[in-house]
């Protein structure tokens, strides 16, 4: 018997808790669920869980948390990831963060053990999400039976043995037997079920999906009515699936979707907040062709929203009639709408047009060229705009200006007025530039002065410049290791020479870590580290605004909370001493092990290889990276949010390729070499190289000379010059030293070549290749010609086309200059998830961070000498599109993360390399310990 | 045992107070805490109060008659700490099963002689389920937020035992308590669930909780109402607060939890806050006054006491209690 005591309806209604409780009752607002610590839905996220950066994976629960969202779902649901780890390892985390902890959690999978995993390790009344029908009513029970021993509530799918319901009476029918079964056999609380009645996309153009939304909204306010006590839930995004790649209608179709659902009943649900309009700021019309759908209210009102899409899309290429009606326009406009577009077709006619109605040229571009670029600025910073784009509107606005530019000059006085003066380079010894002029290209939209002093630029020179210029900022930017120290090196200096310049960090190695805990305490002034494009416009303009020292106050205590926090947090990992790291080696068996003689031993140079080779293997994902488009190529061309941008990119991309491969502009050469080789002292490699034996691969293949053959003799035991005679060199590795779990080993590169004594001949190699001759040439000419984003994109085709050598070399490499895979036959993807046998690591990266190995390859293969790639002083390679590395060809060789060493290492190491522990301490810095 | 269910809708039920401030009286030696049985036992084991069950029964029973005789309707077996997990400690693993069966045994029997006495007041044994000496959802390293020195499988099997033996050896109810951290009263749900369902059985279950200061969480973070939440999930007879706190300073918690549950409410707080000695000194007047301002306020069905409560703060809190009717449930079964 029930009581009509409101407390005690108060039990009837889903509580959930973390630290906090959570009661979802009728008065509650929609419960928002936060999906970013998703692998499956966030890139982002799944990148930080496979490499265990958890304290990164935190925050993104933090955000989630701190943005309002008042349930997290965890899922942990990929392939290459161990789910149950993963889930025990983030949720343990997670009950070590108060303000984390304090919300429910959603446990996500699809795999029950992963479910369970979380249950375990969860002690407020969390959400499993989800089980259903599907595997048949005994599972089912089972599973209910125990999400209700955890004390969980769930998300039951209406998805039964048949499949996902797609009808309102499938809906209701799974829906009902599914609460029949939970309530009367389980005894399920009746309000701890959130029934999923599956959203699917509307306006698909197929007759059947013409009632998914009214279905869903149907089934919702059915189940809310007959199914005592339980909630609806659901992924709002889907129902817009159909016009991914138009944003404002798919906002607009979320957000009415959402609108109606909740009228319907549904209560909880997971939404990304940054892909829904408010519903009543969707205009009129939209919002009534969208109800049209969404209400199945005309046959054609698919076909209605569809025609009425592609006008709010505006960026429809096809309709003539658009192009005629925008030129229709006033001067400003069609000035604003070109820089917008990026369409450079009209600007200088227009540039003509509007020059004449003012007194001074000048003015064009403080007016009428500005307000559009402001245009472009506020877009791409709330996200409407992607950065190939914003490059594009950069290229309009230099044509513009370049063509205002003699009016300008023939005046006495006329000087434009910027918003700011901002330095930029590629510190000393690194040659890397792409997101450095990704990011000038970027601010000088937004109106400031940029001075760019280019790549490899000494220190002296960032200084005097600054103080010559008067600079407001300065900017750093580097992409290989020895260029954080530099930039260590660059702060103190300022600080020496009483700079008072913020100083902003940016680039591919750089952090937020590296610049507050090694960068940030020598310099008075802010020190902060900006990591993409989009950010720096921001930052710029907070660092410049006249009331900045609040700002400044911020940054400064932020990163010295953050310094703290690192500082403690990185006292967790144990490290063992090298000696028993090396007891813990990884172990090959070597009497079993499979080592195949190379078929050619020596040195080989490819002086010029047809570019079209390359081709296939360039793995595309990088470039879109490089333009700040996240995703996985081919996906991304299709991928909701930014599909449209990354296929409007991957065209232009695709021409420039073609011209380059067409007029052979660029040059792809190579050296490479392979070896005898045996560890010695557990540690380093012995390489013996016989007599010179250079052969030159005319064109593209790589013939073996009749006078080299593979039993060279004689051989000298000892280290020679003589080039008569075998010379023996020696690669350094070094070995983890993270204290690992019972039964992983302590990896070092040389784990992979038989040790000397075991008396069994091994082999290894190393190579340089390079695709970058012609690059500076191409994207000097293109900057000449106010192209920055050609410049941009030849230098990152120059790197694709590199790693894409570098694929293709050591493809030839394994399947016949060494032989040991003959039968290998894998395709492009398998070659990019690296699914071949034998590796190729690079010095510089994770498994051999140490620079200095270069140094070892240039003079084994004559690098310099023979394909002209040099090495800078910081060990980068010139032209920056060339790719170096090494062999190893054991089946059970794989890559690996050195992580962190400790003194005993270092010192160790110095004394191998002959060098001191001073020097050894500044080429492994990022790698050392605290 | 489903009477007691009948005992609760007719007045307020006394839980007994403090065994080991009991035990502190009998001075018990190393020679007396090990028996005859014991006496070669490689480890140390004075401290070790759950083995007198098996060493001192008399005086386990003399205490269980003491407090029944003070008006206690409930009596807690002596195996707080009867655990695999707990009793690591003294190397005592293997004897968990015989501590609990003992302890119950014992209890049981005094129970039935009160109630063989006065049928009108029947009396009862809970089995007494502490909360281990390590936590679920708490890292002991400070350095490694993701460690857990025990997990939800490792206590699931060692509360199983230990509900298992209570079970045979005869108790009434089981008694989940000073839950610092909820992920291990979880576990032992979770346990208990796992008997009920193998033996087809059904047993009274009271949970018990720890707010540990004046934040007004528990260990592991939770207010009342996450704590509430978190143990809900499976039928109990009871749930409430003991221990850390003095009856004054449980009050508003208690209040909190009273107003949100269906389920019956306990109390078994301290004779007050330690003193600068470690000691307990709020005498059963001062501990009489507070309980009953939750008399007067309704909140409770069933009281005791925790650390410092002696048979005379049982007599006291049973004195005012009889004077009022328990808390009404907002659901009546």
């Amino acid at each position: 018997m029930e009581s009509n005591n409101p407390k005690s309806n108060q039990n009837k209604y889903l509580t959930l808790s973390g630290l906090e409780p959570l009661v979802v009752t009728p008065e509650s607002n929609f419960i928002n669920v936060g999906e970013r610590t998703n692998v499956t839905g966030s890139r982002k996220f799944l990148r930080l869980i496979k490499e265990e950066k958890y304290d990164e994976a935190l925050d993104v629960a933090r955000d989630q948390v701190d943005g309002g969202a008042q349930i997290i779902d965890v899922n942990m649901d990929e392939g290459m990831l161990d789910g149950v780890y993963a889930m025990t390892t983030f949720l343990n985390l997670i009950a070590s963060e108060p303000d984390i902890s304090r919300v429910p959690i959603m446990i996500d999978s699809s795999k029950w053990e992963i479910i369970e995993a979380g249950l375990k390790v969860a002690q407020g009344k969390c959400v499993v999400n989800s089980i259903s029908l599907k595997e048949g009513e005994a599972e089912f029970k089972r599973q209910a039976k125990l999400v209700k021993r955890y004390g969980a509530a769930v998300i039951v799918m209406a998805f039964d043995e048949v499949g996902q319901a797609d009808t309102y009476q499938r809906r209701i029918d799974i829906c009902k037997r599914s609460y029949d079964i939970l309530v009367n056999e389980v005894k399920f609380a009746p309000q701890d079920i959130i029934f999923d009645p599956n959203i699917f996309p509307v306006a698909t153009g197929m007759d059947e999906h013409r009632k998914n939304a009214t279905d869903f909204f149907d089934a919702t306010k059915w189940i809310r009515e007959n199914l005592p006590y339980a909630n609806v839930s659901g992924g709002v995004s889907n129902v817009s699936f159909s016009f991914r790649g138009n944003n404002v209608v798919r906002e607009a179709i979320n957000s009415a979707f959402l609108y109606h659902a909740i009228k319907s009943g549904m209560n909880i649900g997971i939404v990304n907040p940054t892909m829904l309009e408010v519903y009543d700021e969707i205009p009129k019309d939209l919002l009534e062709h969208v109800e049209d759908v969404l209400f199945d209210k005309r046959d054609d009102a698919t076909e209605r929203l569809l025609d009425f899409a592609e006008t709010v899309k505006g960026t429809s290429k096809e309709k003539e009639a658009t192009v005629l009606e925008w030129r229709e326009k006033p001067i400003q406009e069609r000035i604003t709408y070109s820089l917008v577009k990026g369409l450079d077709t009209f600007i200088i006619e227009d540039i003509e047009e509007i020059r004449q109605t003012f007194d001074r040229p000048i003015e064009v571009i403080e007016g009428p060229l500005m307000v559009g670029m402001n245009v472009v600025g506020d877009l791409f910073g709330s996200g409407k705009m992607f950065l190939p784009q914003v490059v594009k509107s950069a290229r309009v606005m230099k044509k513009a200006v370049a063509y205002l530019q003699p009016f300008i000059e023939a005046e006495k006085d006329g000087k434009q007025e910027f918003a700011g003066k901002i330095l930029m380079a590629t510190v000393k010894g690194d040659v890397h530039d792409i997101g450095k002029n990704i990011v000038s290209v970027v601010l000088a939209c937004n109106n400031y002065e940029i001075v760019d002093l280019g790549v490899m630029v000494p220190p002296e020179k960032i200084i005097q410049t600054a103080i010559k210029e008067q600079v407001d900022i300065i900017g750093l930017s580097g992409l290989i290791t020895p260029s954080l120290d530099e930039m260590v090196y660059i702060s103190k200096e300022m600080e020496r020479q009483g700079l008072d310049i913020p100083l902003m960090i940016g680039g591919a190695t750089t952090s937020r870590a590296h610049s507050a805990v090694k960068i940030a305490p020598h310099y008075n002034n802010t020190v902060i580290h900006v990591n993409d494009a989009s950010r720096a416009v921001t930052v710029v303009g907070d660092l410049l605004n006249k009331d900045n020292s609040i700002y400044k106050l911020k940054i400064r205590e932020e990163y010295d909370k953050f310094r703290d926090q690192f500082l403690s947090r990185t006292r967790k990992k144990e490290y063992i001493s090298i000696e028993e790291a090396r007891q813990n080696k990884f172990k090959i068996d070597w009497e079993t092990t499979e080592i195949t003689k190379p078929n050619q031993l020596g040195v080989q140079v490819i002086e010029t290889l047809d570019l079209n080779k390359l081709v296939d293997f360039i793995d595309w994902s990088p470039f879109f990276r490089s333009w700040d488009l996240h995703g996985k190529y081919p996906d991304i061309l299709t991928d909701e949010v930014v599909g449209t941008q990354a296929t409007e990119l991957f065209a232009d991309a695709k021409k420039l390729l073609q011209k380059v491969l067409d007029e052979k502009l660029l040059k792809a050469k190579a050296v490479f070499g392979l070896f005898e080789a045996n560890t010695v002292n557990h540690d380093d490699i012995e390489v013996v190289k016989l007599v010179e034996t250079t052969e030159s691969l005319g064109l593209d293949s790589a013939r073996p000379d009749s006078d080299t053959n593979n039993n060279m003799s004689p051989r000298a035991e000892s280290r020679g010059s003589n080039e008569n005679e075998s010379q023996t060199y020696k690669f350094l590795s070094l070995r983890q030293q993270l204290k690992k779990r019972e039964g992983k080993p302590n990896f070092a590169l040389a784990d992979f070549i038989a040790p000397k004594d075991n008396r069994i001949q091994d082999y290894m190699g190393c190579f340089c290749v390079t695709t970058g001759f012609g690059t500076k040439e191409l994207a000097e000419q293109f900057e000449a010609e106010n192209d920055d984003y050609n410049s941009i994109m030849i230098k990152a085709l120059a790197d694709r086309l590199a790693e894409a050598f570098a694929e293709y070399l050591h493809k030839e490499v394994r399947v016949k200059h060494w032989g040991y895979a003959q039968d290998e036959n894998l395709t492009n993807d398998d070659l990019i998830k690296e699914s071949y046998k034998g590796i190729r690591p690079a010095p510089g990266y994770p498994a051999c961070p140490d620079h200095l190995e270069k140094k070892t390859i240039w003079k084994l293969l004559k690098v310099e000498e023979r394909i002209g790639v040099v090495l800078t002083e910081s060990l980068a390679m010139w032209p920056a599109a060339s790719v170096s590395g090494y062999y190893f060809a054991n089946p059970e060789a794989k890559y690996f993360g050195l992580g962190k060493i400790t003194q005993d290492q270092l010192e160790d190491y110095a004394k191998r390399r002959g060098i001191s522990i001073e020097e050894a301490e500044k080429w492994l810095s990022p790698n050392l310990t605290d | 045992m489903s009477h007691i269910n009948e005992e609760l809708k007719k007045r307020i039920l006394v839980l007994d107070g403090a065994m080991g401030t009991m035990l502190q009286q009998y001075n018990f030696t190393e020679e007396d805490f090990r028996g005859e049985r014991f006496k070669d036992y490689p480890s140390s084991l004075k401290g070790n109060n759950d083995l007198l069950s098996l060493t001192q029964p008399k005086a386990i029973a003399e205490i269980h008659a003491k407090y029944f005789e003070a008006g206690a309707d409930i009596v807690e077996t002596n195996t707080f700490s009867g655990t695999t997990i707990a009793m690591a400690d003294y190397d005592m693993e293997d004897l968990v099963y015989e501590l609990n069966f003992e302890s119950a045994k014992i209890a049981k029997k005094v129970a039935d002689e009160f109630t063989a006495r006065e049928p009108h007041k029947p009396r009862f044994v809970a089995g007494s389920i502490g909360p281990t000496n390590r936590t679920a959802s708490l890292s002991p390293d400070v350095n490694r937020p993701e460690y857990r020195a025990v997990t939800f499988d490792e206590l699931r099997i060692a509360y199983k035992q230990q509900v298992e033996a209570l079970i045979d050896g005869g108790c009434d109810l089981l008694l989940v308590e000073t839950i610092f951290d909820t992920l291990n009263a979880k576990a032992a749900l979770f346990a208990i669930e796992e008997v009920k369902e193998d033996r087809d059985i059904e047993i009274p279950i009271m949970v018990s909780g720890t707010i540990t200061d004046a934040s007004g969480r528990t260990l592991s973070g939770q207010t009342v109402e996450a704590f509430l939440t978190s143990v809900s999930h499976i039928p109990l007879l009871s749930v409430g607060f003991n221990c850390a706190l003095g009856a004054q300073q449980l009050q508003p918690y208690l209040q909190r939890l009273a107003h949100l549950t269906d389920f019956y409410t306990s109390a078994h707080p301290n004779a007050g806050l330690p003193n600068a000695f470690g000691e307990y000194d709020e005498s059963p007047k001062e501990m009489q006054g507070y309980i009953e301002s939750y008399l007067k306020n309704n909140l409770i069905n069933i009281i005791g006491g925790c650390c410092g409560t002696s048979p005379a703060h049982i007599k006291a809190i049973a004195e005012v209690a009889s004077k009022y009717s328990p808390r009404t449930l907002n659901t009546v079964a």
